[in-house]
């Protein structure tokens, strides 16, 4: 029988730390026989991603003795994928990402309960997450981990503005780009949130139209003029570009090597094409499984409090040696996310159009938001300003962009209600006129 | 509907497969990890990770040595076993189970004890591209890692203990042309302009362009021209803070301004006045080339030199005749605002130099192959060619031998006691590590292995080390609580810890089998409460 004393020998490292007490332990920490059982048949982790941190972070987190997991990811998996998602076959090429994750594990760890979710996390609501513990982030979306954050920033309770710490659910979230990587731990609410420190992200590469229309001098201007212009103008599969189609890729570098060669640009290769086309971003084995492991740990830790947490941001580099550096990245005070306090946006003319206000949204790099809806209570009743994902709504609040702020209705001190696809929920914003009078 | 001429390439499944990691380290980095072999002892949940990591990007093969049996607590910790494996082969069942990764990698076992082999056939490690020693006793160690230094075959030694991960590296001489750093530093010659450049750039006159054609001359023609004008009159290039000011200013007093539009301002002309700090500056040999250079292994080549020395000595050579004193030229221009047809044939002019440079480093390799009595096929010209894009960057690095460590005749310790000085330092954990192998080896446990043997075992472990810290030198541990906590640990391998050191120790023999990027040099310790690492040369 492989009973009870298989099962307790099998956890004895785990034990040993979670059973015994240590001079560097947490405070709060009590060494017992319970703290496993909590990890094995309670504490429940939601893993969002089953990429390359995904299937890492399964692995992990069954090893160190977490059972109740779900995992979502909406991907299926791609030939691409096997040079580091270890939980995937040639096989399972075309399956759900998240099903075949999960099922591997669960065969592989005895008593492991993964579930999965073939879906986008804005398809699952607040009561959904509101019964996890912990969420892990595997994500490579800017835009899906803007928009977790939010949903843990939702669940926040607050009575008489002090937080409910019960409602916390602490987010770790890894990252990892070539031999480079970072982890991150977040205590929605209590320390630094994803929005808080946006700036973080660099700006997408992006080239001047008229660079690429104009005077192209690198194969990547090439491949974006036939992207952008070229594409469109021919339309040669009659329907937008899919980087997954070896026949759009072959059209794309067919032509782009054509625009190459008319201008004497050297280098442009298929790797390339495929590149810039889908925004590949390197990938190795290596650097996910060292990413994921350090937010198990973190996941472990926090699970069991045996220890403090990382505070609260490491990055890491192993091109040159190893290198590691952790510091504590700050809460803004006026975060739009996680402050309570609503961001204040200076408007600093009469003439300032609803179409500035749009685009302000989107390129201030602490805001970075993409398609932003705007609402606000004007004379006592609630007014669409502008929606852009509704075509009807769409089209009755354009002829709204051109209007000046004053002329809106909008007057020093109006809060703007913002939707967009980074945040689950609508977020305020407050006007602050900063010109004064004379300028009108 | 879809064009003729020209075809797109058909795109063999190795390289889809593979695609994201070939955008890392290239086809040729590819084609090295396809011919490595590397050895894992023991196939601990440590020893499994890093193979997950190498068998995943298609190493070429493995081979495990490891004689124990899998055990209930292996299957804990450690993914490539399976519960219905308790009792078998370790090195059977990990190798199994690790193949199922990739068809494309081999890989076998030897389901024998390190020291048997070590002992019985010393030529067992002769042909290993790396070794990789997880939880291996002090004895086995030194052993391995003697006859490895003798090969020259690099030795990376993995170790972690609770939340405390630790790696050494052990290689006596490792060169590496590809290091690809972070930063690269243009190799633009502004001040040294070779033949071609300076007769380009003087048939430009900028005064007489059209207003179109100055806001799209190359920033680095503008640069060059202030330069010429700067030099003209102070004689030298500008070196302080003060005098890059001055030139910046100079540059924007050459923006050409539009009447009706007093905002415009010229782009091209901005990036020069940016391009002062990184591109004005002397061209020169970096201090570490240099030393490449006049390395004694560059200077006293033999039938036995490797093809790096070889090009090395090949580049010396032409820098102390036709390079003028400089290396090959890297022949790479940065992007800059400019219209397409003069920064293609400013391109141009620097592409043909970089092709005409390491073509006489290449004339001079195939001399010095001939002078040694090799075959002038020993060394393919696309690697004379790679050498010299990367001239500026090369890096060779020198070792120890990790037995060194462990006789205490020859072991320097100043290092421990200075960094002990700082309570902060992570060199206790090495310290600390040095005594659980001590301990180990007298007790054939590991301190605080069963429970009721905690407490006696903080006082064991306590002697252990300062037995050893005497042996060094140094005065006994000010303070018991890292003791304590190793006992805490009581040898227990926490799979998230051994999953973090696992990675990190495949790429660094990725780094060591593609000869790209620099391998820690020598020692990396990490501590996973903290997330704290740091690294140290023993
Ligand atoms: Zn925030």
């Amino acid at each position: 029988m492989m009973g009870s004393d298989h099962m307790h020998r099998r956890w004895s490292n785990l034990r040993k730390v979670l059973e015994r007490s240590g001079p560097f332990c947490r405070p709060d920490f009590e060494p017992s026989t319970e703290t496993l059982q909590f990890l094995l048949d309670n504490c429940k982790i939601l893993v969002i991603g089953a990429g390359g941190l995904g299937c890492e972070l399964l692995k992990d987190l069954g090893l160190m003795g977490f059972r109740q997991i779900h995992i979502i990811d909406m991907d299926t998996i791609e030939l691409s994928n096997l040079n580091r998602q270890f939980l995937f076959r040639h096989k399972d090429i075309g399956s759900s990402k998240a099903e075949v994750a999960a099922k591997f594990i669960n065969s592989r760890i005895p008593g492991c309960n993964v579930i999965s979710h073939c879906c986008k996390i804005q398809d699952k609501a607040e009561d959904f997450y509101r019964q996890f513990h912990i969420v892990i982030c595997g994500l490579d979306s800017i835009i899906a981990r803007r928009w977790i954050n939010g949903m843990l920033l939702s669940l926040l309770v607050y009575e008489d503005g002090e937080l409910d710490r019960s409602s916390v659910i602490p987010m770790i979230d890894g990252g990892t780009e070539g031999f480079k990587g970072n982890v991150r731990v977040i205590l929605p609410g209590l320390t630094a949130c994803i929005e808080c420190t946006l700036d973080l992200y660099p700006p997408q590469v992006t080239y001047p139209l008229c660079t690429i229309a104009n005077t192209p001098r690198l194969p990547e201007h090439c491949i974006e003029y036939v992207k952008v212009i070229q594409w469109p103008k021919e339309n040669p599969f009659e329907c937008a570009i899919d980087g997954d189609d070896p026949q759009h890729i072959n059209w794309i570098y067919e032509k782009s090597i054509e625009r190459a060669a008319q201008f004497g640009i050297q280098g442009l290769t298929y790797r390339l094409v495929q590149g810039v086309v889908k925004n590949i971003i390197p990938a190795v084995a290596s650097t996910n499984a060292v990413i994921a492991a350090a937010c198990a740990t973190e996941a472990f830790k926090l699970a069991s409090s045996c220890s403090a947490s990382l505070n609260n941001y490491m990055v890491l580099n192993d091109i040159d040696g190893i290198y590691t550096y952790t510091y504590e990245a700050e809460k803004k005070e006026d975060c739009v996310a996680c402050s309570q306090v609503p961001k204040e946006i200076e408007i600093n003319s009469p003439k300032f159009k609803l179409n500035d206000l749009i685009e302000f949204l989107c390129e201030k790099p602490d805001l970075q938001m993409k398609n932003p809806g705007l609402t606000a209570y004007i004379n006592g009743k609630n007014k669409t300003l502008y929606m852009q994902t509704v075509a009807s709504i769409e089209e009755r609040t354009r002829e709204n962009l051109t209007k000046t702020l004053v002329e809106l209705g909008l007057r020093n001190g109006s809060e703007i209600n913002v939707a967009d696809i980074t945040t689950p929920s609508a977020i305020v914003l407050k006007l602050k006129f900063v010109y004064c009078n004379s300028d009108m | 509907m879809a064009s003729p001429a020209p075809k797109s390439p058909e795109q063999s499944e190795r390289n889809r497969k593979y695609d994201r990691q070939l955008r890392l380290w290239g086809d040729h980095g590819q084609a090295a990890l396809e011919g490595a072999h590397v050895c894992i002892i023991n196939a601990t949940a440590l020893g499994t990770e890093i193979l997950k990591s190498l068998v995943l990007p298609g190493i070429g093969a493995f081979t495990i040595v490891d004689g124990k049996k899998v055990t209930s607590e292996d299957i804990g910790a450690n993914f490539f076993l399976e519960t219905d494996s308790v009792g078998k082969s370790r090195a059977q069942v990990a190798t199994q189970m690790l193949l199922e990764l990739n068809s494309d990698v081999r890989g076998d076992y030897i389901d024998e004890e390190p020291d048997q082999i070590l002992y019985n056939s010393p030529d067992f490690f002769n042909n290993f591209t790396v070794v990789v020693a997880t939880c291996l006793a002090e004895k086995s160690l030194v052993l391995l890692s003697q006859r490895l230094w003798e090969l020259n075959i690099p030795l990376i030694v993995c170790r972690t203990i609770g939340f405390i991960a630790y790696m050494r590296i052990q290689v006596k001489e490792h060169m590496v042309i590809e290091t690809h750093p972070d930063n690269e530093i243009p190799d633009l010659r502004l001040d040294k302009p070779f033949e071609t450049l300076k007769k380009h750039v003087d048939s430009v006159n900028l005064d007489a362009l059209s207003f179109k054609d100055h806001s799209h001359v190359p920033y680095l023609i503008v640069l060059y021209k202030f330069l010429e004008k700067w030099i003209l009159s102070k004689g030298e290039l500008p070196n302080s803070y003060k005098e890059k000011s001055q030139l910046k200013q100079m540059i924007r007093e050459g923006m050409r301004r539009d009447e009706n539009d007093i905002s415009n301002s010229e782009e091209n002309f901005e990036e020069a006045v940016k391009a002062v700090n990184t591109c004005v500056g002397h061209t020169e040999i970096p201090e570490n080339v240099t030393n490449i250079l006049n390395d004694d292994q560059c200077i006293n080549l033999t039938a036995k030199s490797s093809s790096f020395w070889i090009i090395a000595k090949a580049v010396k050579d032409f820098v102390e005749n036709e390079g003028g004193g400089l290396l090959p030229l890297k022949g790479t221009l940065p992007d800059m605002t400019a219209d397409t047809e003069k920064y293609i044939t400013l391109q141009q002019i620097y592409h043909k130099q970089a092709i005409a440079d390491a073509e006489a480093v290449w004339r001079r390799t195939l001399q010095l192959l001939r002078q040694l009595g090799k075959s002038s096929d020993s060394i393919p010209e696309r690697d004379v060619k790679l050498f010299c894009r990367h001239a500026l960057n090369i890096h060779v690095g020198r070792g120890t031998c990790i037995a060194d460590e462990y006789d205490c005749k020859v072991f320097d310790a100043s290092n421990i006691v200075q960094c002990l000085e700082n309570p902060e330092s992570m060199m206790i954990y090495y310290v600390i590590l040095r005594g659980v192998e001590k301990f180990q080896t007298e007790y054939n446990s590991y301190p605080g292995e069963f429970d009721d043997q905690v407490e006696p075992d903080i006082v064991k472990l306590k002697a252990c080390i300062t037995k050893l810290l005497s042996e060094w030198g140094c005065g006994p541990l000010v303070k018991d609580d890292y003791v304590h906590e190793f006992c805490r640990f009581g040898g227990a391998e926490l799979h998230s810890v051994s999953g973090f050191l696992g990675g990190l120790a495949a790429q660094e023999v990725i780094k060591f089998v593609t000869n790209q990027y620099k391998p820690v040099h020598n020692t990396f310790i990490y501590d996973a409460v903290t997330s704290n690492s740091g690294t140290f040369f023993f």
